[in-house]
């Protein structure tokens, strides 16, 4: 059996608060964060970068955190699901979501959920082959993805309206 | 009595959405224990073989595992389903490749997979087989005397003398692959044990009283010693009907040993290559038809793969076979069908369980049947389908209201059907890139065939709190398809309350009755209905008492409730299902009444084929059916998007690649469902006659999407490029070499 | 997540000297270790035989876009997200950019560099064929030396290219001289986002009143490397696209290439396939 490594510590920021993750260097940072109190939202679908239900936000950037090591995620700004609602009032995409049936299961939603708002932090009102490109990267078993467009757009709606 | 409070037909908000949305709901890999161990399983590589030993190779700390092997199993060594052919834990002969060998335990998840990796499993191979053709040959005999889990045989009138009258007679062979189910997230369970406590499992789910039967056969504990607990399930889809039975009966074995929770999660390359998929089929057609394209006489093989253990095989084909014919009238039928063994990992339930194979077989070939004639598919449908008063192929006699014609009409305007059909020959002239239209037109029986609802006797529980809030206390499962808030409605409208008021608990073994299995499109029908029941007998327990008068409002039913708790200390009501005293079914001859109530169809798939590089893309999507009574119109159509969605991916793109029985492309980069670029608009559209017994007449919708997808696909194609399709799915390369034969 | 984890270990050196003082000093011990979306897809697999890594992702030296009247070179560490967001690449380099947007998906692109998917050699990369095409360069340093070499050569095999060991790829030279070229690019996938290619075609050309003068062609996936299609670049080159000429051309690739069967396509899937991307590639030119 090969040497251990030791287990190092990771200053970052989580939905805006200091966190310091103690961790292998090369454990998933997906692993490092299910790990912190109260954030297992971020999920594991499938270890491979290939389904998305491990997005976050890294430094403003959509990433799958099955594919970060922990250790590049020193001093790094991360934002989960967990961080989408604002202290309790649920973002516009999480309303939509939840008015037009995106959610089935659940599972890929957290992810899901990262990706369209990271869309529309870039494109406040993507077209619909926008918005299909823009998920492409999230896998969704349950919802033929149908619904899941339709509560982008109504999120880009209610945020137009409400600006 | 007018019901204020309209709650059946709303586009209810999901009851535990909000969970959903916030990352706060707990699937079973978000929970943990003080003290937990991970659990991991070796499993065997070979096809078929004896074990001759298993080594734990040295550099483990091996004293620091827990190590179960079939030796440790405390009961009978079997998963307890239909019968017990299954191990739990391969003992002396392994029959498919992963079977699982051994259990390993340990509180570090990283030294656990190097455990896995030392422990080495000696196999003398034995001949393995991995075909239908070689298991119906008997090259290897596997299983039984025969390598058969179940034979069917369904007959209406005389096929044998039909032959004679025919004006043309149409052959042919179909055939569909195994799929995944993958759900996105994968099977795990949790498991806490002790002999004088007994043992609890959480984990993902969708019957927990099928764990429940399976731990006690496994354990040969009372009932009472185990319980079994439903955790947020994401996605099923019958992946997770009879497999959660073996990895919770795996953690359990864990727990038990070693005294300490232990969690099993898979990986997704295990979950893949280890659990079920749907069954493989061969499916052979033979139709008598006269020159007006009346069908005179259908025979049909169905044969599907079951691998290595019956499982659930026999209700796979069960539900193929009565589905094999259609929603057709047809003087004479005969099914001849067969549930075959292989030595890959049992096949299982996947959404539709049988109808999609046979469906997709029937849909392709009527249009064969119809080109023979000379006329165009749609008309072949027009001039058999069946009308209320006739009898299917199993001899029901159909009672609902159904309107296949007038589906079929709705359908071809809403996609544009015949306006395309004229246009897309011309410009498919001009162009590398070929467009096509095609349809299919199915029927989806709901609920369990035949005599399977009296059977599982299923209840359902309502029981009022002091404060007003009335729970529902169901075995039945959410998975996404929405069973917490349809349920929530039905009891809300029955009770005439807000939805607020009611609350669905968790599935615990320990709590709620057994409603039967999450499967088979029965939850809104049958449970739902006993949901009702359970709901109209408190509202009159309540009035009864003269608590509560009519034209109430929430408090007054807090209050009458209050009252009532006070005097006679408790409210609830168990509803027992009730078999409609007019359904009758044989299964000694296979006939009868094998549904209480069918979904009625019609899909139109709109397709282009680019022909150099054989590339098929859906281009829209209609899906026309009729459903009874839509009770959220919301998750209703979720229900048939995401069902479409499924039947594309079975149509093109999901492959299992096999090498000796083990699937090899076992990770989601090369195992391809469809994201968000590969679905077209899905465009779903629902016709409501209430009929039978489900509330508000309510029938089932959750496998119907999985009939229709694949074949109205194939047929756009055939129609795009004039290619026959025989088989799904239809990738590129068979595509390409297909449309290369006809062009040389 | 079938590794041993603890038994990896990642450092993170403060600066560019740091990183090769340490890749020489400790030859072959220390692997650079970029945005990881080709390592760590092994490493949950169970499938990353080497240990020890250097994470460079910070290295803001690796990660510069510097123009020049001649040349576009990119830092190794420009991400798939940095090529699709570059304005100049888009208009010259629009193959790139193309192969940029069909790799992975979003959430990968962010994290994907052109320098580790060099580094990676997969010959079912999106970008290699493209950088053929456009005659890159690349740029190798070590505490020893700097060196640029044509990337066409750099591979040596399948998954081996010409790196020493304690070298680092600094960046990647495009001349800026097919911008008047017609540019063809087609990855035919496993499905329409987040595929690996079965078949990725990269062409350019550059035609004087439809005669082409000159030519490149690259594929991807149809051999145990990225490939130049050198010999049907000679039978394209001064002439006229002709049905006759377009079909000594197929014949001349399918002498050149190489498909497999394997689990996701197969050896005549892909032949075909390739020989109709070049067929659909003059026509472009011709248009």
């Amino acid at each position: 059996m090969s040497d251990t490594a030791r287990k190092i510590q990771v200053h970052c920021e989580i939905n805006g608060r200091p966190a310091t993750l103690e961790v292998y260097p090369m454990a998933r940072l997906l692993d490092a964060l299910r790990e912190q109190p109260g954030l297992t939202g971020t999920k594991e679908g499938c270890g491979e970068g290939e389904c998305g239900a491990c997005a976050i936000e890294m430094n403003g950037a959509l990433v799958n955190s099955c594919l970060v090591p922990a250790a590049q995620a020193n001093g790094a700004i991360i934002r989960t699901i967990e961080g989408i609602a604002d202290e309790g009032h649920l973002h516009a995409v999480q309303q939509a979501f939840l008015a037009h049936g995106g959610a089935q299961c659940g599972i890929c939603t957290p992810g899901m959920i990262l990706a369209a708002v990271n869309l529309l932090s870039r494109t406040a009102q993507p077209t619909e082959a926008e918005i299909r490109e823009g998920l492409s990267g999230n896998l969704c078993r349950c919802t033929g993805y149908t619904k899941i467009f339709e509560s982008v757009v109504a999120a880009c709606r209610q945020t137009r309206n409400s600006a | 009595m007018a019901n204020k409070n309209h709650q059946i037909g709303q586009s209810v908000p999901r009851k535990e959405g909000r969970e959903k949305v916030t990352g706060s709901a707990r699937y079973v890999d978000d929970l943990h224990f003080p003290d937990m161990l991970y659990g991991a399983t070796v499993r065997n590589s070979s096809p078929r073989g004896k074990i001759l030993g298993i080594r734990f190779d040295p550099g483990i700390p091996w004293d620091q595992f827990t190590v179960v092997t079939a030796k440790d199993i405390p009961g009978k060594n079997c998963i307890a389903l239909i019968v017990e052919d299954q191990p739990c834990l391969a003992d002396q002969q392994v029959n498919h490749p992963e079977e699982a060998v051994v259990l390993l335990a340990h509180p570090d998840k990283y030294l656990l997979e190097e455990a896995r990796r030392a422990v080495r499993i000696e196999i003398q191979p034995l001949p393995a087989i991995f075909t239908m053709e070689d298991s119906l040959a008997r090259k290897q005999l596997i299983w039984g005397a025969d390598n058969i889990f179940k034979a069917y045989q369904m007959e209406k009138g005389s096929v044998d003398s039909a032959w004679s009258a025919a004006d043309f007679i149409v052959e042919g062979q179909y055939q569909t692959g195994a799929q995944e189910q993958l759900y996105i997230e994968p099977q795990g369970m949790i498991a806490q044990a002790n002999p004088v406590e007994g043992l609890t499992v959480w984990g993902s789910l969708q019957c927990p009283y099928y764990v429940h039967k399976a731990l006690v056969r496994l354990f040969g504990l009372p009932k009472e010693k185990i319980r079994v607990v439903q955790t947020e399930t994401g996605g099923g889809f019958g992946g997770k009907e009879e497999y959660p039975s073996m990895i919770a009966g795996h953690a359990a074995l864990l727990a038990w040993k070693s005294g300490k929770t232990v969690k099993i999660i898979y990986d997704r390359a295990e979950d893949m290559v280890a659990t079920t998929k749907r069954h493989p089929s061969r499916t052979r057609h033979r139709t008598a038809v006269t020159r007006e394209g009346k069908l005179l006489a259908m025979d049909i093989d169905f044969t599907i793969d079951g691998g290595a253990y019956e499982t659930l095989s026999p209700v796979v084909l069960s539900r193929g076979t009565i589905h094999a014919a259609g929603p057709y009238e047809c003087p004479n039928v005969r099914v001849r069908s067969r549930a075959v063994a292989t030595n890959t990992p049992p096949h299982g339930a996947f959404r539709g369980f049988g109808a999609p194979q046979s469906v997709f077989a029937l849909e392709r070939h009527l249009n064969r049947v119809a080109a023979a004639v000379g006329i165009a598919p749609e008309e072949l449908r027009r001039r058999n389908f069946i009308r209320e008063g006739q009898t299917l192929a199993f001899g029901q006699v159909v009672r609902e209201k159904v309107d296949m014609h007038q589906l079929l009409d709705r359908a071809l305007q809403l996609s544009g059907y015949h306006q395309k059909q004229e246009r897309f020959p011309s410009e498919n002239s001009h162009s590398p890139i070929k467009k096509g239209i095609g349809l299919a037109s199915f029927l989806h029986g709901s609920g369990f065939t035949g005599s399977g609802e009296e059977y599982l006797a299923s209840e359902a529980l309502l029981r009022v709190a002091c404060d007003g809030q009335v729970r529902v206390l169901a075995g039945s499962t959410e998975m996404g398809q929405g069973t917490n808030t349809v349920f929530t409605q039905i009891a809300a409208e029955a009770l005439e309350l807000d939805c607020e008021q009611i609350e669905v608990l968790q599935p615990d073994t320990a709590f709620v009755p057994n409603s039967g299995p999450t499967v088979a499109s029965r939850t809104t029908m049958i449970v739902g209905k006993l949901v009702e029941t359970a709901a109209l007998a408190i509202k009159k327990s309540l009035m009864d008492s003269g608590f509560l008068k009519t034209g109430y409002d929430a408090t007054q039913f807090a209050s009458a409730c209050r009252q009532y708790l006070d005097k006679f200390g408790a409210l609830e009501s168990l509803a027992k299902y009730q078999h409609p005293k007019d359904l009758h079914w044989d299964d000694a001859t296979y006939q009868g009444d094998a549904y209480s109530a069918y979904a009625w169809a019609v899909y139109v798939a709109e397709v282009t084929v680019d022909t150099r590089t054989a590339e098929v893309r859906v281009e829209d999507f209609v899906a026309v059916q009729e459903v009874g009574r839509v009770v959220n119109p919301i998750l209703a159509a979720g229900q048939i998007e995401g069902g479409v969605a499924q039947g594309i991916g079975f149509a093109l793109s999901e492959n299992v690649v096999w090498q000796e029985g083990r699937m090899v492309n076992g990770q989601m980069t090369n195992y391809i469902m469809p994201t968000s670029m590969d679905v077209p608009p899905i465009r779903v559209f629902f016709e409501e006659i209430p009929y039978g017994t489900g509330p508000a007449g309510a029938k089932g919708i959750g496998e119907l999407p999985l009939d229709g997808t694949a074949p109205a696909i194939a047929n756009a194609i055939a129609n795009a490029t004039g290619v026959d399709i025989r088989e799904i799915p239809i990738s590129p390369e068979k595509l390409s070499d297909i449309l290369e034969s006809v062009h040389v | 997540m079938r590794s041993y984890v603890p038994g990896y270990e990642m450092q993170t050196p403060r600066d560019l000297s740091n990183t090769l003082n340490l890749l020489a000093r400790e030859s072959g011990v220390w692997k650079p270790f970029a945005g990881g979306t080709d390592l760590m897809v092994l490493l949950e697999a169970g499938k990353l035989p080497h240990r020890k890594f250097l994470n460079i992702w910070d290295l803001t030296e690796l990660r510069e876009i510097q123009l020049t009247p001649e040349y576009v070179t990119l830092g190794a560490l420009t991400t798939y997200s940095d090529l699709r967001r570059h304005e100049l690449l888009a208009r010259e380099f629009p193959l790139l950019c193309r192969a940029a947007a069909e790799t992975g998906s979003i959430a990968t692109q962010n994290r994907g560099t052109l320098g580790g998917n060099i580094a990676n050699a997969s010959p079912a990369a999106d970008s290699p064929p493209a950088l053929l095409v456009y005659d890159a360069e690349l740029e190798l340093i070590s505490v020893r030396s700097a060196r640029w070499l044509p990337y066409w050569g750099f591979w040596t095999g399948y998954k081996q290219i010409a790196l020493r060991k304690d070298e680092l790829i600094r960046a990647i030279r495009l001349p800026r001289q097919k911008n008047t070229w017609s540019h063809f690019y087609c990855k035919v996938g496993t499905r329409r986002a987040q595929a690996i290619s079965k078949v990725c075609f990269a062409g350019a050309a550059r035609a004087d009143a439809g005669r082409i003068t000159d030519v490149r062609i690259a594929l991807g996936s149809v051999a145990p490397m990225v490939l130049r299609a050198i010999q049907t670049e000679k039978v394209l080159r001064g002439e006229i696209p002709t049905a006759a000429i377009v079909q000594r051309a197929r014949e001349t690739l399918a002498g050149e290439i190489a498909p497999i069967d394997d689990m996701r396509s197969t050896a005549r899937y892909r032949l075909r396939i390739a020989q109709n991307l070049l067929a659909q590639f003059c026509e472009s030119i011709a248009a």
